[in-house]
């Protein structure tokens, strides 16, 4: 009896001398906190990608809350609904930013970009273009060994064995812009996200002059300027021999993809105009669009 | 047929070593000591290998395949290096189904959990051992069955630990030839030397952590007899280094790559903890042996030792 | 025998398949595409344009700074291009193309072959006249040689030593030039000791050609060549590397970046660019042309030619041939060469040897996963840790990577080599260090700013 007292005695005790030092302890070295950091990283996604430019989600709900100006701090995950909820929460002005897709502007696919040599390396796209342009000739296009299939964190990425290229699936891409640091070749691009995942692209990076493109790959933009020519938008520029349409500008006429001679104008979720195009930009485009802005 | 261009970063050429040569060898080294033990023992020590080694390749398969759903690595003959370091660690006279139990802890827990060959920070074989050793006490040193006559019905450890044999008492030609109890792959010592040779001169091991082992346990044994003198000057220090599974610890799992140090300064100090750990627990711990322990405990240092023991950098001092 | 101090392989030197074939001209190519980078630092600018005539050795890149090179013209005709066309690896660069009338050359090269012994010129006016001829390094890194031949002050060269050690399986063009071009290296040999100002040199020769070593012995005892030594060293992969040689023959080690050889005393400098030393300075003959061995185990020929720079891959590989089946084309030897993708791309400075790999060799086998063999670790010549640099990039653990000393690695290949899992050790490697070397570059100049 008298054994057992003693046990608990001696271990209550040390309980309770314990708990005082920690209590001290814990006082000493007690950081404070601005609560409301810990709310806004609730609201925020918590995919920790790296999207806003800061470590992780918790050093982007600390900027938010600590700085006065938050107008450059965006979430692509959250997109503007959280934003406006969370600059609400802490009295701020919300940043505005139209959602965005990542988009790859490269559409060499096997059959129009031929494999001339056997790559043995690593499978890492970032290996290949340390030493050489990659399997087919073309120095600027996709190496399609999935760099940036393993930097999304959301699954948005596929490599797509027939064609060698990458896809995007638009509805799981945030446009947190991880793909972009991952690809050696900087081949995607965040262009502005239309209704049902619409777009309009030149799926080409190439600088190198019409001649040199069409000898390694079909599907290749020429730089012959004849989709600048008919967009009534100003929204494409010819540089370097590039095509390049400005996703801002563009309202999806589709004018340009019938002009484009080897297909690099790429048209997704629409049906290409008919051989004799309309010339006005269709209304119902754009009263998409305003829906859109609306919702 | 048509030139196919290859292309790819350098180097071009490969030595040609593989991993499935490198795990061959090792099986290749364990073979004597399997034969002695088969002679000694009887035709149950084959039984029980290939028990062990059959489950560990069945459940290393298993659970690539079911489990983790990804490519099977059963071809690198890792797994069936592990059965066979399993079934040395254990006495012939073990029920099957034993056996089987320590081959899924081996592979499930000491190997698959951590993410297979290479990641494991304990061996497999000796996570098997031990635990079987603590989850059955009564089967795992039950040395009874399955022995000649004139051996003793236990081990020489445990014996001389107990004080029911002195040193001076024991025949230490015969133990080299397997002429002692013990588990199946521990009992042959000229057999296992034979095997640590040959993975000597294939480079598959190198010598650091054996002579690291053994010499810290001769070294140990000679200053414990110190104080006694005499014949035990030389007695004590050899009866520990053949008794028991000195040797097969200090040749075959202690060296085991993905749980041993990197640089050759590591594997000393890794081999010095071993042979110091290992004598520590044979002369005043609770069992009569502590091979397996003195590795996993080191085992668990592997990372710390690593993080420490550097290689010398190319135009540094140090 | 001396070797270096850590690490190392010992793979099989397989110099059998060309090491007895003599140096032979190339006949001239009817267009030259040369390009104008061939060299470690900034690209040189083009002098001439389209329809212009040039000779050969006319100067027709002009170095763009310290760390540069000129580039002459390499057969006599008319410039046809100045443009971008793909090099070796299909990588456009700038390239100057020529096509060929004649052989016509400047004049005031000597075509001689009388060996001219005697040089009487200050260390400046060498080092000029090496900067004039474009030398760089002919082993293979192509560094501008008047840049490692300038002792930066306050640093004072002790010794001179010759890099004949080949330690490339397959490649022999050093070789044949130690045996075939003794008297030219020597004497090369005697200006880069003159142009640095020490006393003593010596030749690092491996121990695998036993000939080269016993020939040039015997011109130095002839004809009387002081202060050149012939050193023996004991075989073994990455020797040729500029610490790793230094280490060997001397038994000091360059200490790790940014440590130069120079800080142990040392200037390094390999056979073939001692004799385009020898040339530039005795001949007034620049850069134009080198010995090429164009080697594999399944070509009909081997051989050790004498070609011009910007003389297509595919005219050097026209006797030998290309095996059927897979193949793999170097540039270099086969530790350390460059795939070659595109044959129709130049020779340039430095490539020692045209390595033809054929059938099983040109694949890779399978990879498995990391056994921690620590094999990598005991081959790297650096003492750094391969599998785990390997890891840290491609985890892209830069800043880890970067305390692991990845800027120090030497791109050997040893750990790669030796990996019993076939792993990819040194693809990510040099992933992490060239991304790491862009970082403290950033990183200094940021801290100017």
């Amino acid at each position: 009896m008298n054994e057992l007292l003693l046990t608990v005695l001696t271990l209550s005790l040390l309980g309770a001398v314990l708990a005082v030092v920690l209590y001290f302890v814990a006082q000493k070295f007690k950081v404070y906190e601005d609560p409301r950091i810990d709310d806004v990283e609730k609201m925020l996604p918590g995919a920790n990608c790296g999207g806003c430019g800061f470590a992780g989600c918790r050093a982007m709900a600390e900027a938010l809350v600590t700085r006065d100006n938050i107008a450059s701090l965006y979430c692509p995950v959250a997109g503007g609904e959280v934003m406006t909820s969370i600059a609400n929460f802490l009295g701020k002005t919300a940043p505005e930013k139209a959602p965005q897709v990542a988009t790859l502007l490269c559409g060499g696919t096997c059959q129009k970009r031929p494999k001339v040599n056997h790559y043995d390396g690593a499978r890492s796209c970032a290996v290949v273009n340390t030493f050489y342009v990659g399997e087919s000739g073309c120095a600027f296009g996709c190496i399609g060994y999935g760099d940036c299939v393993a930097a999304c964190k959301f699954g948005a990425l596929s490599l797509n064995e027939e064609t060698g290229l990458v896809e995007v699936d638009a509805d799981k891409c945030t446009a947190c812009g991880a793909c972009i640091k991952a690809c050696p070749k900087s081949l995607f691009e965040l262009r502005k996200k239309w209704p049902k995942n619409r777009a309009i692209y030149v799926a080409c990076r190439s600088k190198n002059k019409g001649a040199v493109v069409t000898k390694v790959c079909k599907a290749g933009c020429i730089g012959c300027g004849k989709c600048a020519k008919v967009c009534a938008f100003e929204a494409i520029t010819v540089d370097n021999s590039l095509a390049y349409i400005d996703s801002e500008k563009c309202k999806l006429c589709r004018k340009c993809v019938n002009e484009c001679p080897t297909g690099a104008i790429h048209i997704i979720n629409m049906e290409p105009l008919k051989k004799e195009p309309k010339p006005a930009p269709s209304a119902a485009a754009e009263s998409k669009v305003e829906t859109a802005k609306n919702e | 047929m048509q030139t196919r261009l290859f292309a790819a970063p350098s180097p071009h050429i490969h030595g040609g070593e593989r991993t499935q040569q490198i795990m061959g060898d090792v099986i290749l080294a364990l073979v004597p000591a399997l034969l002695v033990s088969t002679y000694v023992m009887g035709w149950r020590v084959l039984l029980i290998s290939g028990v062990a080694v059959a489950s560990c390749v069945l459940f290393e398969y298993l659970i690539q395949r079911f489990m983790l759903k990804g490519r099977t690595t059963i071809g690198d003959l890792s797994a069936v290096v592990t059965g066979l370091l399993l079934a040395f660690n254990l006495p012939a006279g073990i029920p099957w189904w034993i056996v089987v139990i320590g081959a899924l802890v081996a592979i499930g827990i000491g190997k698959m959990t951590f993410g297979g060959l290479g990641c494991n920070p304990f061996n497999p074989a000796l996570t098997g051992r031990i635990f079987l050793l603590i989850a059955y006490p009564v089967q795992m040193t039950d040395w009874t069955t399955h022995i000649p006559d004139g051996i003793s019905g236990s081990t020489l450890l445990a014996n001389v630990k107990a004080g029911a044999m002195q040193l001076s008492q024991i025949d230490y030609v015969s133990m080299l030839g397997g002429h002692m109890n013990g588990s199946m792959g521990e009992i042959g010592a000229l057999a296992l030397m034979l095997g640590g040779g040959y993975l000597l001169w294939r480079r598959v091991i190198t010598w650091h952590i054996p002579v690291a082992v053994l010499g810290t346990m001769l070294l140990f044994g000679f200053c414990v007899a110190l104080p006694e003198g005499g014949a035990t000057l030389w007695q004590t220090p050899l009866f520990h280094l053949l008794a028991g599974g000195a040797l097969l610890g200090a040749i075959f799992m202690a060296t085991d790559y993905s749980t041993s140090p990197m640089t050759h300064k590591g594997m000393i100090i890794y081999g010095v903890g071993i042979g110091l750990l290992t004598m520590i627990i044979r002369l005043w711990g609770a069992y009569p042996e502590g091979m397996s322990f003195a590795i996993f405990i080191m085992n668990a240092a592997t990372p710390l030792i690593n993080k420490y023991c550097r290689p010398k950098r190319f135009g540094t001092k140090k | 025998m001396r070797t270096f101090p850590i690490g190392g392989i010992h793979p099989h030197d397989n110099k059998e398949w060309s090491k007895d074939k003599a140096i032979e001209c190339l006949e001239l190519p009817d267009e030259a595409k040369i390009p104008m980078i061939q060299h470690i630092g900034a690209p040189s600018n083009p002098l001439v344009k389209r329809g212009d005539k040039v000779l050969v050795g006319q100067l027709i890149g002009q170095s763009t700074g310290y760390v540069s090179a000129n580039i002459h013209a390499t057969i006599s005709g008319t410039v046809t291009a100045v443009d971008a066309y793909p090099n070796g690896q299909g990588q456009r660069r700038l390239m100057v193309v020529i096509k060929r009338e004649g052989d016509e050359w400047l004049p005031e090269i000597d075509r001689t072959p009388d060996h001219k012994r005697e040089c009487t010129l200050t260390p400046s006016e060498i080092i000029d006249k090496v900067r004039e001829a474009g030398i760089v390094g002919l082993g293979g890194a192509q560094f501008p040689t008047h840049v490692k031949l300038s002792v930066p002050e306050g640093q004072k060269a002790e010794l001179v030593i010759i890099n004949g050690v080949e330690c490339e399986p397959y490649l022999t063009s050093d070789y044949r030039n130690m045996v075939e071009r003794a008297e030219m290296l020597l004497t090369g040999t005697e200006i880069v000791m003159r142009a640095v100002g020490v006393s003593r040199a010596v030749i690092g020769v491996e121990n695998n050609k036993p000939d080269a070593i016993a020939h040039l012995r015997e011109v130095i005892a002839r004809d009387k060549y002081e202060g050149i030594e012939v050193m023996p060293l004991k075989m073994r992969y990455p020797q040729g590397g500029e610490k790793q040689l230094i280490a060997a023959v001397t038994g000091r080690q360059v200490p790790p970046p940014p440590a130069l050889p120079i800080s142990v005393g040392a200037v390094v400098c390999n056979v073939s660019t001692a004799i385009a030393i020898y040339e530039a300075v005795q001949k007034n003959k620049p850069l134009i042309e080198r010995v090429v061995t164009v080697t594999g185990k399944h070509l009909n020929s081997t051989h050790n030619y004498l070609a011009r720079f910007g003389t297509p891959v595919s005219r050097l590989l026209e006797l030998s041939g290309l095996p059927e089946g897979d193949v793999k084309l170097l540039n270099g030897g086969p530790m350390m060469g460059r795939s070659v993708v595109d044959i129709t791309a130049p020779l340039i400075k430095g490539c020692s040897g045209i390595t033809v790999i054929s059938g099983e060799e040109a694949a890779r086998g399978k990879e498995l996963s990391c056994i921690k063999c620590a094999k990598c670790v005991s081959a790297c010549p650096m003492g750094l840790e391969p599998y785990l640099l390997s890891k840290l990039a491609k985890m892209q653990k830069w800043d880890m990577a970067e305390e692991h000393n990845v800027v120090e690695c030497i791109e050997c290949g040893c750990c790669s080599y030796t990996c019993p899992s076939y792993l990819p050790l040194l693809d990510y490697i040099r992933i992490g260090k060239q991304t790491v070397m862009t970082n403290i570059r950033a990183r200094a100049a940021a801290n100017k700013k």
